[in-house]
């Protein structure tokens, strides 16, 4: 059988999201960002939001995330994506805004415009991808790096006395009363996919509703970070991150 | 025409706001002005100053180091800006604090008691005011018509019943000047 | 009013889109201003009191790129913090409006006024090959109306505009004409006059993307030769200055903002005794005059170039004259303001001859 004759439509179950653009990303295979690109790309066109989106892009492997999804998208400087939101929204209310960021971004180095805009309670969703290392640098230590974990600049694995702990911002922006749906999710099973679709769902019909401020965690892989198969990465994220970044709602009202 | 005035004292003593009730009757009358303050950090004490410039000319430096009429509430700012009187110049002072009298003897020297005035009328918060109208009683820049209309501008709508009050610190203050 | 308070009203009077802000003295009375104003219940205009000066920047950076008319100002301290902003507007071609009313540095220094950020504000400030186009106000009635200039020109030529004041002009009050009222635009005519904006797609059919990133070297060249492309051609038509005296001048000063009116002053006594001294007071620092300076520099004996800093313009001011005639400096720094006499002393310590 050819390609041809085993695509046709009757046994077509899955395609493409029609605004996830058809080319090759930057992405290593095996990273938990196509998924989520995918999840974002199926919601926008499912809400029928194409024409009233506006993403923005962080500094990190998601640096290039407007070349992918077709909405109109923001590059913003390292960490300031919640800023850069937070004006887009207030200049235009009627827009669903989201950013997208990693660990490094939305927890180091944009830990402050992270907090305040949610503590403004601004009307927009913050999709946060956290797989605990710096990729797009080379493997270099996150807020979120485990202890123990080995990265470019903790070789001998994080210690807590030279590299503080392991930061659990979600935890942290959970109790701000600006916030009203913050969540941690994963995309490692189709069953955690679904769910983290579900999640990213309400996260963008929250800001819609002006309900506030929506964070949705995805517990991630980085297997070129982490020196691993994609497989293992899998594994390795369930048994070590899970146990540090728990899965689940941490507010919903 | 042109006045170039300096008003000095302790921040808090109405300094700032006697030289803007100022510039705004100049700008009632149709003169150019200035108001330029040494402003510091502090919202009370400290020493404060305000240079005002009425004109009927366009005003080049709104920053001056010698000026036709000094207005000295404290010692700091007399031993500061006497000598920065022009010749034939004025300078008012009130005495209450001043320890160290000023020697000049080629400009118009005039004491006015404001704070025992103030105190007097039951309200110390006039005290700029008095002053002011000494100030107009010796350099009649500006009318007390138009100073009424910079109040009636300057000040927030729930504070205009003090108005008449203010009316009448500075017709106070002139009858100080002219004695 | 204040020079601060004429800049918040002429901004409500523009149309502008929003306004973000962190306090910091000496301007701190723009962003009360506004918050006093309310002007979201009449105009629509959003104010917003940011966590910090880096915030308010990329706020700039997120409104501008959906083609809205945004602000900041901040004084020298939070206008370094906003330099990383402030290269991703102009590397992103993104019009905006930055106001900087400087006091003295470096560090903390001081909250009196300064000028001491001529370096910064004209050879670009942050990263990278870029021009800010900076005007330079001497009074409280340019305060307003460069509100509206710098917003002109942003929109006109893509690119962020400052306005570089002093504390002096910032915080001193005289008489202004504010700018009339006119409506913000719709969504409707910014979207006919930024196409580029990420406004989202509203049936455009393609997407826009607002970035400063181009990994691809031959690419970026080319970015940063239509930059240069557009910073050539501020330089040829948009240079704004005033002369004052300079007809028959043997000698000149040069100075922008407050500082020229104090010299002015100098200049009017000098002309009272008889010394033929004129003023050159750039309004755009960037573009500079280059041009006007050279030519008086063939007509004149000297220069003396007057700053509230240890010696910034006379850079280019030296750079115009090409070694033609002497050009002293007479600086004062870290809050100091001199006076008209000082001003004249320097002159005649620098050029003996004067009598």
């Amino acid at each position: 059988m050819t390609p041809e004759e085993i695509i046709k439509p009757e046994n077509k179950v899955y395609a493409r999201p029609r605004l996830l653009d058809d080319r090759n990303t930057h992405y290593c295979p095996g990273c938990s960002h196509g998924v989520v690109h995918r999840i974002i790309a199926e919601l926008i066109d499912e809400m029928g939001l194409e024409d009233n989106t506006i993403g923005v892009a962080p500094v990190g492997c998601a640096v290039f995330a407007y070349n992918y999804i077709d909405v109109d998208w923001v590059e913003a400087a390292h960490g300031r994506a919640p800023a850069v939101a937070t004006a887009l929204h207030r200049l235009n209310p009627d827009r669903l805004v989201f950013t997208y960021q990693g660990d490094g971004d939305l927890a180091a180095i944009g830990t402050a415009e992270t907090i305040h805009a949610a503590n403004r309670g601004e009307n927009i969703a913050i999709i946060f991808i956290n797989n605990g290392i710096y990729g797009m640098t080379g493997g270099q230590m996150a807020p979120t790096t485990l202890l123990g974990m080995k990265t470019a600049t903790t070789p001998y694995g994080r210690r807590a006395d030279l590299n503080g702990y392991p930061l659990r911002i979600t935890e942290l922006l959970a109790p701000l009363d600006g916030t009203c749906y913050v969540t941690r999710q994963a995309v490692h099973t189709p069953a955690a996919v679904r769910k983290a679709k579900a999640a990213i769902k309400k996260a963008f019909q929250n800001a819609l509703d002006g309900r506030g401020t929506s964070v949705v965690e995805i517990v991630s892989t980085c297997n070129s970070g982490w020196k691993m198969s994609p497989a293992k990465s899998n594994e390795w994220m369930a048994e070590h991150m899970f146990e540090r970044y728990p899965l689940g709602d941490l507010k919903n009202i | 025409m042109k006045e170039e005035i300096i008003i000095a004292g302790f921040g808090g003593q109405g300094v700032l706001s006697m030289g803007k009730i100022l510039a705004y009757a100049g700008l009632m009358n149709n003169l150019e002005v200035t108001w330029m303050p040494a402003y510091g950090p502090e919202q009370r004490g400290g020493t404060a100053n305000v240079t005002v410039i009425l004109s009927d000319s366009p005003i080049s430096s709104p920053v001056l180091d010698r000026y036709d009429t000094a207005v000295i509430l404290n010692q700091q700012s007399l031993d500061k800006f006497e000598s920065k009187v022009k010749p034939g110049g004025t300078l008012i002072y009130d005495p209450s604090g001043i320890h160290h009298l000023p020697t000049r003897t080629d400009i118009n020297i005039v004491p006015v008691d404001a704070m025992e005035a103030a105190i007097e009328m039951n309200n110390t918060k006039t005290y700029n005011m008095i002053l002011l109208g000494s100030l107009l009683a010796l350099r009649p820049i500006v009318d007390t018509e138009a100073v009424v209309k910079a109040l009636r501008k300057t000040l927030p709508e729930r504070h205009h019943h003090l108005i008449p009050l203010n009316e009448q610190a500075i017709a106070k203050g002139m009858e100080l000047a002219r004695k | 009013m204040k020079g601060n308070e004429a800049i918040a009203h002429a901004a409500i009077r523009y149309g502008v889109d929003g306004y973000f802000g962190y306090p910091i003295t000496p301007q701190s009375e723009v962003l009360e201003t506004l918050e006093d104003e309310q002007p979201w219940d009449t105009t629509g205009m959003v104010v917003l009191q940011a966590e910090s000066e880096v915030a308010a920047i990329n706020m700039v950076y997120g409104g501008a790129s959906s083609g809205k008319a945004v602000m900041t100002s901040s004084s020298s301290p939070g206008v370094s913090l906003k330099q990383e902003g402030i290269s991703y507007i102009a590397a992103a071609e993104l019009p905006a409006l930055i106001v900087n009313v400087m006091r003295g540095g470096p560090g903390l220094g001081t909250i009196q006024p300064s000028q001491a950020d001529y370096f910064q504000a004209t050879k670009g400030g942050g990263h990278g090959d870029y021009h800010l186009i900076v005007l330079s106000p001497a009074t409280v009635q340019e305060m307003a109306d460069f509100v509206g200039l710098g917003f002109d020109l942003a929109f006109k030529y893509r690119t962020p505009a400052m306005i570089l004041a002093d504390g002096i002009v910032g915080q001193m009050m005289e008489k202004v004409v504010l700018p009339p009222f006119r409506p913000r635009r719709t969504d409707a005519e910014i979207a006919a006059q930024c196409p580029w904006a990420t406004t989202a797609k509203r049936g455009r059919g393609h997407r826009n993307i607002v970035t400063s990133l181009e990994m691809d070297s031959p690419k970026m060249e080319e970015n940063n030769r239509r930059f240069q492309e557009t910073y050539a051609r501020i330089q040829e038509n948009e240079v704004r200055f005033q002369e004052y005296y300079t007809e028959d001048a043997e000698y000149l000063m040069v100075a922008f903002g407050s500082v020229a009116r104090i010299c002015l002053k100098a200049i009017e006594d000098a002309r009272a005794a008889g010394i033929k001294v004129g003023l050159l007071r750039p309004i755009t620092l960037w573009p500079f005059p280059t041009k006007e300076i050279a030519a008086l520099s063939r007509r004149v004996k000297g220069m003396l170039v007057v700053e509230l800093n240890a010696g910034q313009m006379i850079e280019d001011v030296r750079l115009a004259t090409e070694g033609r005639v002497p050009v002293y400096h007479f600086g004062r720094m870290g809050g100091m303001i001199p006076n008209p006499d000082e001003v004249l002393d320097a002159l005649k310590k620098d050029f003996p001859e004067i009598k």
